[in-house]
């Protein structure tokens, strides 16, 4: 299940977000089940006073503890920004509180789809990966957009299923496969949109290198049962994927090698 | 002694003239320095090492970011 990504080897091919869980101590138990390698975080301007009270779990940890006890790789994103510039200023805040240079981009470009900004998201990917930074753009499934990114310097991109947290699943799968079988060269990543473990297995018979999700799992009833779900969706649907599935086709095949029918009575 | 007018996350402070971001942050939001916090005047990125020398001119707009939760 090992793959690598902008230079790094990850065993797990199920990215997890970190928002809205009912508690800490829940998220640090999703992430347990998940076994997560990568997990999402953000930022956020503070309260005027900047003296925000802290989320802590029974052990009165506070979430950024728990998540650097995770051991996971953290993927700061820039949620909430709609241009360039927004993005590549909080990108560079990201590197120095989180300590890494991988970004999750995110540039809106429509407050009611959460849609990507194609023009922004580019500009901004392209300074960001001058200033040094592993760039994950949250793309949609449009192809030259993708190329696009690619041409800026990123070594990864992250279409989208569906509108964040729609819970939709692959919305055009005519598209994901198009990208998949014209950009073969980079890890793509299904991100946002993702609403059952079936989704998941989906994306991953379709060739994608893995899955980042989160409302998914943050409101299940019980979100680390959902995330043990989608581990094994997702190593299924890998495993699925190397082994080869059959063909659909109409007609149908006998799976018993009979001679003929058992018994001629006529 | 001249005084300058910055805000801090959208509040008004009245400081010295000369001030940096670093005296400013530590006597405005001296949590800063103990938690992870980034920040920005006038909406560009200071880095942390870089607030010393970052002295402040009237009407700044300081803002500071902390780590949440993230999809």
């Amino acid at each position: 299940m090992a793959f690598d990504i902008a230079g790094t080897t990850l065993n797990s091919r199920f990215f997890l977000g970190t928002a809205g869980y009912p508690s800490p101590l829940v998220l640090q138990q999703a992430i347990e089940s998940a076994q997560s390698e990568v997990i999402t975080v953000g930022l956020k301007r503070q309260l005027a006073d900047g003296a925000g009270k802290p989320v802590q779990n029974a052990q009165g940890q506070g979430f950024f503890e728990i998540i650097k006890q995770s051991g996971a790789r953290l993927l700061p994103n820039t949620a909430g920004c709609y241009t360039a510039a927004e993005a590549v200023t909080l990108a560079q805040m990201a590197r120095e509180v989180f300590e890494t240079d991988w970004v999750k981009l995110e540039v809106i470009g429509d407050s009611y789809t959460l849609q990507p900004d194609p023009v922004e998201l580019v500009q901004a990917a392209g300074e960001l990966v001058r200033l040094g930074f592993e760039v994950f753009p949250y793309c949609t499934d449009d192809l030259v957009t993708c190329h696009r990114l690619l041409d800026a310097g990123c070594r990864v991109l992250m279409p989208w299923g569906a509108p964040i947290g729609s819970g939709q699943g692959l919305v055009n799968t005519y598209a994901l496969r198009t990208l998949r079988e014209r950009i073969t060269d980079v890890p793509l990543i299904i991100d946002a949109g993702i609403g059952s473990p079936k989704d998941a297995v989906q994306a991953m018979e379709m060739g994608f290198d893995a899955v980042l999700l989160n409302s998914a799992v943050s409101n299940a009833h019980d979100p680390a049962l959902m995330a043990d779900a989608f581990r094994l969706a997702i190593e299924s649907g890998r495993k699925a994927y190397q082994a080869g599935i059959i063909a659909k086709q109409d007609l149908a095949v006998p799976t018993t090698p009979v001679t003929g029918r058992p018994f001629l009575l006529a | 002694m001249t005084t300058i007018s910055v805000t801090v996350n959208g509040i008004r402070h009245t400081v010295a003239a000369g001030t940096t971001l670093d005296d400013l942050l530590a006597a405005a939001l001296p949590a800063t320095h103990d938690h992870p916090t980034a920040s920005a005047v006038n909406g560009d990125y200071v880095a942390r090492h870089a607030r010393r020398l970052c002295v402040l001119n009237d009407h700044d707009a300081v803002t500071t970011f902390e780590p949440i939760t993230g999809g």
